[in-house]
């Protein structure tokens, strides 16, 4: 019975993690529709940030806590930057936007590996998050629990913020209809870089917490990129429920197949199910309802 | 791309080799007592002579080679202090394999062929060793690998100074066995030293009455291993069999922690975790647990004290020297000690001279066998202790003959197949 648990947990935790790298791409991919390929650099710049302010910091606590801000922080302002400078010239030219970022993240990879070296870093992990707690018999290690609980409030704060703020009405607005909502005064420039900004810094976080799991070096994003937009497309673009839901499900889905066979096919069979599932819903668990012909 | 713009080049540069060649020096086979299958071009006229290096300085592997590349021009440079080989100063030529096998095939016959250097030393992964190999074989030349591997092969063109898996694995599994471990949990990267270890592995439970529990692979790189601890967990082995390498071990062993499993519960063997790694995973959450190699810092031999006393003195007071480093070094000696015996930088006086030349490197007196073209090594298995050091506490009945293809063991037949 314990291993059901575990496994329901360890599912659990696998989709918190798929949710908080892919709660950033839901702005930027589901709702700008910018297929940005260095969303997994902008989660390896929040992996370093904590690094390095953990080098900076003697508390491997504090250090944590303060990573999580300057994360979001870091991985925002390379959003802003790499929103300026290139992507504001090439929105609704999706492909290009695809080749440029990628070859953006190609650089940061090599700027990391310049600036860190090539061997992997490690962060510590603070003493109140070390050794486990035990659930229904499950054992439990606390750090991924903390994941699954920034995963949630990061989710929660994003939907709090897009339905009752007035910039989450604003980009809700430009998502929508840009037309219309420009036409009624909304600054769709401005709105753009910040959903940018939000969406990148929610990278960076993700960033932060991944430092938690195993250890840092300039290829960890790429490693999250994959599923991320497996989360985001299988839920629906720009659905936050719908990713939500995606990931917890493929988080689940991925544990007890992978307890039952082996990692490698539980990984294609996840991904048969996938294909499967888009074959009936091309659009996703949720769609937002327009009247656009589009 | 690169790859395929790579290939475009090699014609061309084969072409600009050839007349390197002729534009070489006076020629070690030039007197046709050389059997080598093209006519070397290594110049011993001059007070010095070239010898290579290729290792990874960029790439996946970098954190491995590089220390390995530090242990190489140690030996070199100590040497050149010494006196030379043959009277002949060293002049090391250094490469960068960039973790790519084709990149070091290309160094490997850059070195070969236009540098003209005696020997080269390098290598890591299998892969970037079998991408070198042909080009040693039809270039008549000389590479020491260090690094422990698979076994299964035997090429006259290569000198094995790191160890073969019944000097690394098989001490390993009696170890276990002698501790009263009944039964294994296998874990591994999915790539051919862990398939072929675990295939050993099991071979030899299957004839010792072992019982395997189960058995995963994750690709390397992985960090998610909570199903599969969770998997181990549940099957309740005496301990685990551990031949994940690399970035992953700290995701394996921080994960193995915090399930609350402990050395004390439920040891974990492991094949690649070596001092580099204790300190990259930390050590809180390795204590205690096992490695199975042939050298640590630790050992109070007076060649490892000095050693690791010039070492440190050369690179810095907080290096650590590991079982990796220690095989690399252990080469160049052997190489030393080969044309010492040969008189003769000749490839082929080498290859006949190598039989028995023993040299007493830090990990122990060892000798190459010149059937096989490995060396005897000790094992030994060390416990993680909580400063991060590796201490043996249980070594082998001295050297262990290699036996790359396991011939000597009944219950291996059919694997070498």
């Amino acid at each position: 019975m314990d291993v059901v648990v575990s496994q329901i947990f360890t599912g659990l935790s696998t989709g918190s993690i798929m949710l908080l790298a892919a709660t950033g791409l839901v702005l930027t991919f589901g709702q700008m529709g910018v297929i940005n390929m260095a969303h997994g650099e902008f989660i390896m710049a929040g992996s370093y940030t904590a690094y390095v302010v953990q080098q900076a910091t003697a508390s491997a606590g504090a250090s944590l806590l303060i990573s999580l801000v300057l994360g979001f922080l870091v991985g925002g302002a390379m959003g802003v930057i790499i929103e300026i400078t290139l992507l504001r010239h090439l929105y609704h030219r999706p492909l290009d936007t695809l080749l440029v970022t990628f070859g953006v993240g190609l650089v940061l990879q090599q700027v990391a590996r310049d600036v860190f070296g090539a061997p992997a870093v490690n962060v510590r992990t603070p003493s109140w998050l070390s050794g486990s707690v035990e659930v229904l018999g499950a054992v439990v290690p606390r750090t991924r629990l903390f994941i699954l609980v920034l995963a949630l409030v990061c989710l929660a704060a994003l939907a709090a913020a897009l339905q009752y703020t007035a910039l989450g009405r604003r980009t809700r607005a430009v998502m929508q209809s840009r037309d219309l909502a420009e036409s009624s005064g909304i600054s769709s420039r401005r709105v753009d870089l910040t959903t940018f900004f939000i969406g990148s810094g929610l990278a960076g976080v993700a960033g932060v917490a991944l430092t938690l799991i195993g250890s840092t070096s300039s290829t960890v994003g790429q490693s999250y990129l994959i599923n991320a937009f497996l989360v985001v497309v299988a839920g629906g673009l720009g659905q936050l429920r719908g990713a939500l839901i995606a990931a917890f499900v493929l988080g689940l889905l991925q544990s007890f197949l992978e307890y039952s066979t082996t990692a490698s096919v539980a990984q294609v069979l996840v991904f048969v199910v996938i294909v499967v599932f888009l074959q009936f819903r091309p659009q996703g668990l949720f769609s937002l309802k327009t009247r656009s012909l589009v | 791309m690169p790859r395929v713009r790579r290939r475009a080049v090699l014609p061309a540069t084969a072409a600009v080799l050839g007349l390197v060649l002729t534009a070489c020096g006076s020629r070690v086979g030039e007197d046709g007592a050389g059997a080598a299958p093209a006519e070397s071009c290594v110049d011993t006229s001059g007070d010095s002579i070239k010898v290579g290096a290729i290792n990874s300085l960029s790439g996946a592997t970098a954190i491995n080679e590089t220390v390995i590349r530090d242990a190489i021009e140690f030996a070199v440079d100590e040497i050149n202090a010494d006196g030379g080989v043959l009277g002949k100063q060293l002049d090391l030529i250094a490469e960068d394999g960039a973790s790519d096998p084709t990149v070091f095939a290309e160094k490997a016959e850059k070195l070969v062929t236009s540098d003209c250097v005696a020997a080269v030393f390098g290598g890591y992964t299998s892969a970037s060793r079998k991408a070198m190999l042909p080009v040693f074989e039809d270039n008549g030349g000389l590479l020491y690998y260090g690094q422990q591997y698979e076994g299964l092969e035997d090429s006259s063109n290569i000198f094995y100074s790191g160890a073969t898996t019944n000097q690394q694995i098989i001490p390993a599994l009696d170890y276990l066995k002698e501790q009263g471990v009944t039964s294994l949990y296998l874990v591994g990267s999915d790539y051919v030293f862990p398939r072929t270890s675990n295939a050993i592995v099991k071979a030899y439970a299957d004839a010792n009455g072992i019982e395997i529990k189960g058995e995963d692979y994750l690709p390397l790189g992985a960090t998610e291993f909570s199903t599969i601890v969770n998997k181990i967990r549940t099957a309740d082995a005496d301990a685990v069999f551990n031949v994940v390498v690399g970035d992953s071990l700290v995701a394996f062993f921080r994960e193995f922690t915090a399930a609350g499993l402990t050395a004390a519960d439920m040891p974990v063997m492991s094949m690649c975790l070596g001092e580099e790694e204790v300190a990259a995973v930390g050590v809180e959450n390795v204590r205690d647990h096992l490695a199975s190699w042939n050298y640590y810092q630790t050992l109070e031999t007076p060649e490892n004290t000095s050693f690791v006393e010039a070492f440190r003195a050369e690179y810095g007071a907080d290096r650590v020297t590991s079982d990796p480093m220690e095989s690399a070094y252990t080469g160049v000696h052997l190489w030393k000690a080969m044309v010492e015996k040969a008189d003769s930088f000749d490839v082929a006086d080498v290859q006949e001279a190598a039989d028995g030349v023993s040299y007493d490197s830090p990990g122990g007196t060892v000798v190459v066998d010149g059937d096989n073209h490995h060396i005897s090594k000790t094992a030994r298995i060390g416990q993680i202790r909580a400063d991060g050091q590796i201490v043996s506490v249980w070594e082998s009945d001295g050297a262990i003959e290699p036996d790359p293809y396991l011939t000597t063991y009944d219950w291996a037949e059919g694997l070498a197949d």
